[in-house]
Order: C-alpha cells, then structure tokens, then sequence
C-alpha cells in the first residue's frame, strides 16, 4: 500500500502543476501586475514610481514565464510564475498582495471553518442514513412515496433560500439564535446551531435519495434474505448487515469530501460572517489579491487529491477483498 | 410505564426550555458578559488593508486608526464651515515664508522661494502601553529578538506581557515624515508630498539607496534607521518643537496636517516592528497602530472583529462647549467640558451583507445604521418636507442624522474624443460643445436621484457641493445653460432647447446632417452595474435620439480604457480630502488629465481650458479671501460653459441612531470623531430585553409536528417488527 501511496503522491504533482499553470494563466489574462498594483494601491494620487515599487516589492516586475534576460537556470526560475509557484509545493504560500502572511491566516481560520463543517458534515451524515434506512424499512409503502416526496421538495429548494428562511424565522422572528456573526470560544455554539442546521436540512434530500438507493441495493441481496429467513429481526437487518455493506459504496462520496471540509463553505460563511476559510477565499476573489486565490485553489487541489488517496485506502479497511496494487 | 417516562421528559425539557428563556435574551451576537457596559457596537463591510498612518488612505481603514493617532491639528467637532484646531499642538503652527536666500518675505512677495510651517507640541502627552516602550532593569528595550526563533512565542500583540509608554516628543512627528518619503512604505502622498516638502525627493532617493546597500550587507528585512538619512525640508528644534520647510507656497498644507500621515510614529515602535520573525505573525505596524490618540486598537482581526478600548493614557482633551447654532438645542452640548473619550471601547463587527446588520439594528444589538436599500421603506418616507422617519423609528425613538457628503459624482465626457471632446478646429469644438450641452440638458440627473437612490442626493450646479468655499447656493449658482429659475424654483430646459443645440451641433433629429446616420454614442462602465439604471440612461440619450451604447467590462479594463483615453462618456466621483475648494477644481486642471499623467490624473474628462488652468494655479496658491471667490465664480462659469461634465450630483448621508446614542454629528470630512460619542447601556440594555423576546410557539409546534409524525413511525415500526407471517401473507 505504501508504494502505491507514494506512487498517487507522485502523480498528483503534474496535477498540480497543471492547476498552478491554469490558474496563473487564467488571472494573468484578465490582470496584468500593473492593474493588480493599481487595485490594492487605490485610486488616489498614485504615481507611476509607486506602481512599479509595489510590483518591486512582491517580485512582480519578472517576467511571466521566461526571463530571456537570464542565462541558464534563471531563464526559468526568474520568472514570476516559477517563483511565485514553487515554494507552494513546499507549503509555503508567502504574502498576500495585501502584505499579510497567508500561512498565518489560513492557521488562524481554519477553525471557524472546521467548526462549521465538521458538525454539519457529521451530523448530516448520520440524519441522512438514519432516515435512508427508514425508508428503506417502509420501502413500496405510503411512507416510502411521501418521504419520496419530502426529499425532492428539499432537493429543488436553493441553498440560498435555506438561508434566507432560516435567518428570517429563527433568528428575526423568533429570537432564537443571532442572525449572524460569530464568537471564539464556547459562545461560538450560539453562531454555528442555525448554519449547522440549515447544512444539515439542506442536504437530507439528496443525502437520504442516494443512500436509500444504496441501501435499497444492498437490502434486496441474498445474504439479506437468509438473515431474515433465519429469523432475525428487521432491525439487525439493518444495522448488523445493509448498514456496515451499504457503507462501502457511501464512503466514496464521503471520505473524499473530508479534506475539503477544511477549505470551509463560501455560501454559509459569507451569508452567516463565520470568518473562516470559505469567506477568506470569496474576499481574495473580490479584492483581487491573486497571492490568496492561488493558494487557496492550490491547497484546495491538494486537498482533493488527498481524498482520492484517503478514498481509496479506506476501500481496503472496510472490504478486505478490495488491495491496491 | 417506559413511555409514559419518556413523554414526561419531554414535557419537562420543553417547560424547562420556556422558563429559562423568560427572561434573557438568546439571540445577542455579543458576549454575555458584556452588556451594560459603556461600548458602542458597530459594522464595518470591508475589512481595513492598511492601519499604518503612512500607508491607510480609505475611510474603512481611518476609522479606525483615527481614534488611535493624533495628527498635529484637528476639527472641531461642532462648528460649521469645518475649522482646523490645534490638537496635539500648543497653538496654530506659525508660518514664516522667506526667498532662497533664507531671508523672511511678506506673503505675496514674488520672491517667496520657502513657507516654513513651526509647531511646538504640548508636553507632557504619553503614548498608550506597548510592548515597544517597555524596558528592562537596565533600561534597554524589554523585546529584542536577533533570530525568527526567538520570538516564535508571540502570535499576537496580546502576547507580549510587559508593556509601557512613552512622552510624544518632536522627534515622533520628524520620523513619520521621513517615513511618508520612504519608497518602501509606498505612501499614496508620497508623489503628492515630495512637490512640496523641500528635501523629500532627494531623501527618498537617498533611502532607496541606503536600504539596497543595507539589504545587500544584513539581508532584505534588515531595519533601515531613516534619521541617519539628511531631510533638508525638517528640522528638530527641541524636544517639543519642529519645523517643516515647503518649497514656494502650499495653503492647502494644513489640512494635509489634520490627516494621520503626519501623526508621530516612535523610532522604538518601527524598531519594534522590524524584529526577526514578527512579520511572520503578521505583528506589524501596518496592522497593530500604536498612537497617542484615545483609543487604542486591542483586538484586530478583520474577519471578525475590531476592538478600540480607551487609552488609559490619554491626554487631557475636553468636549468642545461651542459648536454652530441648533446645536445647544440639539442637545449636542449636553456633555460639554467633559473629559474625553465617553466610551469605554468601541466594538466594530464584519457585516457583509445588509439584512442582517438591518435585523442587529431594528434588535437593538448595532447602536448606529446607515439606511440600504432593502431597508428603506421601513426606515423612512418621503414626503414634502424631504426624508424623514417612519412611525416605525418614531415609536422606537431612532434619530435620524442627514448630512451632505463632500463629494462629487459625475457623468463626465472625454474631451480628448473626436465626437463629444474638445478637438478640431474652433468650429468643430464650438459644434462639439453645443452637443455637450443639449446632452447635459436632456439627461435628468434628479429623475436618476429620484428612482434609484430613494432621492438621496442633490443635483450639483458645478463641481463644488454646498459646504466648500466658492460654492454659491441658490440663483446665483445655477448653471444657466442647463438650469432655469422659475418661482423661485430650480427647473431643467426644456427638451426643445437641448434638441436645437443638437441641431446646431450637426446632428439635427440625432442623425449626423453629412451622411444622416444616427449619432452613437458609447458608454464605459464597469461590469456588474445596475442594469435598470443603464436602461434608464440609454432612455435619456434616446430623448434626443442619440443612441447610447453601453460598453461594460471588469474594472481593470475600464481603468485602462481612461487611462488610453478610449472612452467617450464614463461615469466618476471624487470624495473630498479637505474642505477647500481646490480639492474639487483640480478635477479639472489640464496638467492632471488621466491620459496626460498616464493614468494618474484626477482629470478623468481630460479637460484642458488654459484659462480655467491659469484661475485654478492662481486660487489654489490663495487663503478664502473675496478675491478667491471671486476666481472661484470665473472657473465655475468656464466649467459650466464648456461642460466637460454632462451632469453631476452630490450624495446625501442618512444614519440612523438607536435612542440611547448621543453626541452624533456627522462630520464630512474627519473620521476621528468616536471620542465624542456617548451611550446610555441601561437604556440600551432594557429595550434589548424589550426587543428580542424569544418567540416560544413556533418551538411547540414544531414539536407537536414532530410528535404527530414521529408517533405514528415509532406505531408502524413496531408494527411491521411484530407482523406475523399471516399477516404478510
């Protein structure tokens, strides 16, 4: 296993240097470094001397791709790209264009973002299967069809909507929880219960169709029917034998989302002021700090690949018919 | 017996629920442990880049650090027209102007080479604790790190114990300059500064090569001390007193000293700052200010939450016991002579989107409110006697603050165009200028007010907003080639005059009279603006029949099209750096033409009038004088003869104040006003009780909705676990 996850790490470098290649291109073709100088400079009485020092001082004054002025080596290295690309391998992301520490940053909110997701991410899980096995016990009943039903109404609401309902009942009519904001500390609870329910209700429709589908599959097996023609009861049905094998196709979608959790949500953060990483990532776009937003999309594709990897390695601790080779 | 169990806790969990909630509020976006106390809550939308006075240029980042650095001068915070004040100083600084052989000349005289501003500062001012004064038994710096790893341990300025002060002396004030021409610190007046503070491009240039030889030797963040460096322009005549040569004259200079440029800075502060491994952290001057000013920023995380708590060291300052008439009646002066500042801090929370800082107000959790849109109708109406405030806000006891922002938006044409520019031979230009004209008539900026800004604004007569010296209110300022007065009321021309101007202009009915095709004209605009006010706009040109092409593209791209001057009409605006005239009319100077400065000019409509150009060097080097007014009114009438300027208005300010908040008057132009600023928290306190009730029903419906289709799973379950195989069957 070892070497293939050596192997998985070695592919993924050409992966992320393709993104790094992308999203360079992709920013320097609608900014140049004088725009992105002129921007974090602002609009008033900035002189020509200034741009360039800006651009000076954050190494954008190299070329792009080639320094045909360089010998050798430097052709390459002496490039913005290079230089802006390669410490990114080694985690370090350097400065924003605004002069802060991005490193630091991202350590500093990334908690906000965990405390955010990981809740939602757990307890929607468990919502999710708890109510996927119970239509799937009332599978082809009245039960089945009316949670059918639920679950497409809850699919074609907008993630939006969720929010904007869940702000005007529970947090302006009701008073139950503050409409946004957020607190370090034990009072952060008081911030997370509303967005933590909304992740949660917001994603029962689908979560509860595809798992239902999966257990569906699993629940019409053979082994399925000779537990129960043994006598046992529907619910160790469910849980000693769908539930642990319907696990296996689950753990696809879930185990290669766990890293992501990381990188936090724009919509939730954004909408709620949890100053995590989701809104760190949503302000950089706006603000157009190009140090940022290529970090965050670099970390972001690191983090994906980890799941990919994480995905596969946990097939062979839950099915032990499943090696990697 | 195990059910009945489980429905009494239930019940008991739900009474439980309701009792607790009686009385307290669950929905405060604040600390518990807070409420009551004398702090004032607050948003800001954009988090600040910038708190290093040399550095911070917006008004996000100078409420903030306003209250934290004490500029040499101030305004006072009551009168009107604004008044500078000393704040820091003893008195006024004095101004000795002299030739260049160093000898005093009157203030007219033509030989006046040099304006030498003296200040003497009050003694006795302490710096708020900081780790940078803070010392050891031998008196050296308490912090000094010589490696990265050795200040691993701070993450955060809350990190280092020991604190101190220090007197502000001269020096403090000499530094920051030197530190406003360093090129590194790239302040936004550096190229404005370095025209007029004798010696400061040569010491800029000086500093770039000291520090590259510097970082040559001790690497790139090796600290460079810039008083090694020789600064002809400053000198250090005590410990109190200082002097700043300008070259010529500058009058406007004064007001540049009310802005926290040119607030002290300690030399052990930059030292501080530039230790190994602090930069790291993100521990910089740039994000953690250190001032003499009364507050002092204790929390600063921008993604969150900014935290201002009274400087215990704060000077004696008193609140003004004058101001301008209604004032006293107003109640503005109910805390006269008292000790400044009257809060304890000032908490300023991240709020991106409007309808929840909207709900925090309306819940008595946010003390101050603009108005957005969304919230306008709740907030105020609109009726004959202009904006006032809903029965809503009335019952609630909110007041409401209306000011006139200094500033200037404008519909503005590139005159360097060959269709609506000033270009060709004279006719041409004369035929181009009638075309302005009609345009200025046709297009209804107040009707723009109206529909899309709730009639928050005024429509400007020139570039001047009332307020400014050299603006004229009434008849006497109207623009009489757009405007006419009838029964005492200002009315636009009617249509019918725009549309001859165009015929004279060659475009008669809109189509060119040569080849009689229609007349397009192009609009530049940024990408994301208001669609239904750009439809409104091409409604406007269609008055005349001009066929209005929107041209939208991201904000770069629009700079860059000003910057090559391949625009035609674009929209601008300016918001004043001081209350002087100068500060307006300079939009329109030639010499400052965006395209002639390559994209740096103030003069987006790249208008070039060489006498509107001699009347402005001549009344910008002029004291508000008859005289000055008077040049003022003659390149008012150029401007609005040639109208380079289709249209123009000047935005209104609305803030909403919860009942307990008092002291409020909005200032235009200075942001360091917080220490006047006064809360009732018992007040506060009691009607957020009163407000934020929590709302028990929904809770036992949504229970019994729980119960009604939890019950009857919980039946079927057992049902289908208990079923027999006959019943299958």
């Amino acid at each position: 296993m070892f070497a293939y996850i050596v192997r998985r790490a070695l592919y993924a470098i050409p992966i992320l240097i393709g993104v790094n290649i992308l999203t360079f291109a992709l920013f320097f073709m609608v900014n140049t470094p004088d725009q992105m100088a002129r921007v974090q400079l602002g609009d008033k009485h900035i002189s020509e001397e200034a741009v360039e020092q800006w651009k000076q001082q954050r190494g954008y004054d190299k070329p792009l791709f080639l320094n045909t002025e360089e010998n050798s080596q430097g052709l390459i290295t002496d490039t913005i790209f290079y230089q802006k690309s390669f410490n990114l391998f080694l985690m370090e992301f350097g400065r924003s264009d605004a002069g802060r520490m991005i490193g630091a940053d991202i350590q500093q909110r990334m908690w906000p973002s965990l405390a955010l997701a990981i809740p939602t991410f757990i307890i929607g899980i468990a919502v999710n299967i708890v109510f996927a096995l119970f239509v799937v016990m009332f599978r082809a009943t009245a039960i089945d069809t009316a949670a059918l039903i639920l679950c497409v109404a809850l699919l074609s609401i907008s993630a939006i909507f969720y929010i904007l309902g869940g702000q005007y009942f529970i947090a302006k009519l009701w008073h139950w929880v503050p409409i946004s904001g957020y607190l370090p500390g034990f009072e952060a609870w008081r911030f997370l219960i509303l967005p933590v329910a909304i992740g949660v209700v917001s994603g029962i429709g689908g979560g509860t169709r595809l798992y239902r589908t999966l257990f569906l599959e699993e629940a019409n097996k053979d082994y399925v029917r000779t537990a129960r023609a043994k006598g046992v009861s529907e619910t160790k049905v469910l849980f000693k034998h769908v539930l642990p094998n319907g696990l296996i196709p689950i753990l696809t979608s879930v185990v290669v989302v766990i890293p992501s959790l990381f990188m936090g949500s724009l919509l939730m953060e954004s909408f709620f002021g949890i100053p995590g990483l989701g809104s760190y990532t949503l302000d950089a776009i706006q603000a157009q700090d190009f140090a940022i937003v290529r970090s965050m999309v670099f970390l972001g594709s690191v983090l994906y690949i980890l799941g990919l990897i994480l995905t596969d390695i946990s097939y062979t601790l839950v099915d032990p018919r499943v090696r990697l080779s | 017996m195990a059910n009945k169990h489980g429905y009494f806790s239930i019940i008991f969990m739900a009474a439980v629920f309701l009792l607790t909630g009686c009385d307290s509020t669950w929905n405060a976006p604040h600390p518990q442990a807070d409420a009551g106390k004398k702090i004032i809550y607050s948003s800001f939308a954009e988090r600040p880049k910038h708190l290093d006075p040399a550095r911070s240029y917006s008004t996000d980042e100078s409420r903030f650090i306003d209250q934290v650095y004490d500029a040499p001068l101030s305004y006072h915070y009551l009168k009107r027209p604004y008044e500078l004040q000393p704040n820091t100083l003893t008195e006024m600084p004095r101004i000795v102007f002299t030739d260049k052989d160093g000898n005093q000349v009157p203030e007219d005289s033509e030989e006046l080479a040099y304006s030498t501003y003296y200040f003497t500062i009050k003694p006795g001012i302490q710096y708020q604790p900081h780790p940078a004064f803070a010392k050891n038994d031998k008196g050296e710096p308490y912090y000094r790190f010589h490696s990265a790893k050795e200040a691993r341990a701070f993450n955060d300025i809350a990190d280092f114990e020991h604190v101190d002060t220090k007197e502000l002396v001269a020096e403090d004030y000499l530094y920051e300059v030197r530190r406003l021409a360093d090129p590194k610190i790239l302040s936004p007046i550096r190229g404005l500064l370095s025209e007029y503070i004798d010696g400061m491009s040569e010491f800029s240039q000086a500093v770039l090569e000291a520090r590259q030889q510097l970082e040559e030797e001790q690497g790139k963040d090796a600290w460079l001390d810039l008083r090694q460096i020789e600064f002809s322009g400053l000198q250090e005549l005590g410990r109190y007193e200082y002097s700043i040569r300008l070259k010529g004259k500058y009058p406007q200079f004064k007001y540049w000293l009310a802005f926290h440029f040119f607030a002290p800075l300690p030399v052990v502060v930059d030292q501080f700052y530039h230790q190994p491994g602090l930069l790291d952290r993100n521990i910089s001057l740039n994000w953690y200010p250190v001032g003499t000013g009364p507050f002092m920023l204790t929390k600063n995380d921008p993604n969150q939450v900014m935290i201002l708590e009274r400087n215990p060291n704060y000077r004696d300052d008193f609140y003004p016991s004058t101001g301008e008439e209604g004032d006293l009646e107003a109640g503005l002066l109910d805390d006269a002579n008292k000790r400044l500042p009257l809060l304890d801090k000032a908490v300023y929370r991240l709020e991106k989107e409007a309808i929840p800082l909207w709900t925090k107000f309306m819940q008595g959790y946010y003390d101050r409110s603009g108005i957005a849109a969304d919230s306008f109708d709740q907030a105020v109406r609109v009726g004959g006697e202009g904006i006032t405030l809903s029965e809503e806000m009335e019952e609630r006891g909110v007041r409401l603050e209306k000011d006139i922002v200094l500033g200037t938006y404008y519909l503005g044409f590139n005159m360097l165009d060959d269709v609506v520019g000033n270009t060709g031979t004279p006719a041409e230009k004369e035929r181009k200028r009638k075309l302005r004209q009609a345009i200025a008539i046709a297009y209804d900026q107040q009707e723009m007010i109206s529909i899309f800004i709730n009639g928050r604004g005024q429509v400007g007569q020139s570039m001047l907003p009332a307020g400014i010296f050299g603006h004229e209110p009434g008849e006497a300022g109207l623009n009489k080639h757009v405007f006419t007065m009838h029964n005492g009321q200002i009315q636009r021309k009617k249509l019918e005059v725009a549309k001859q101007l165009l015929k004279e202009a060659g475009y008669p009915n809109g189509r060119d009279a040569k080849t009689g095709q229609p007349l397009v004209l192009n609009f530049d605009t940024t990408s994301g603006g208001n669609s239904a006010v750009q439809s409104w706009m091409v409604k406007q040109f269609k008055k005349l029949n001009i066929q209005l092409n929107i041209r939208a593209t991201d904000y770069n791209r629009f700079k860059e099209k000003m910057g090559n001057g391949n625009s035609q009409l674009f929209q601008w605006g300016w918001l004043a750096d001081y209350p002087d005239a100068e500060n307006f009319m300079f939009l329109l100077y030639g010499p400052n033409g965006i395209v002639e400065t390559g994209g740096s000019g103030v003069n987006s409509a790249n208008y070039n009038n060489p006498e509107y150009n001699r009347l402005f060097s001549k009344m910008q080097l002029m004291e508000d004088s008859p005289e000055r007014f008077q040049i003022i009114q003659q390149m008012v009438d150029i401007f609005q003869y040639d109208a380079p300027w289709a249209s123009m208005w000047h935005p209104y300010s609305y803030i909403l104040n919860n009942q307990w908040v008092s002291n409020t008057k909005p200032h235009g132009i200075s942001p360091a006003v917080l220490k006047y600023y006064n809360i009732d928290p018992e007040v506060r306190q009691e009607k957020q009780q009163q407000w934020n009730q929590p709302v028990m029903w929904p809770f036992i419906v949504l229970v019994v909705i729980f119960l009604v289709v939890f019950l009857p799973g919980v039946w079927a379950w057992r049902r289908h676990q208990l079923q027999s195989i006959h019943e299958v069957k």
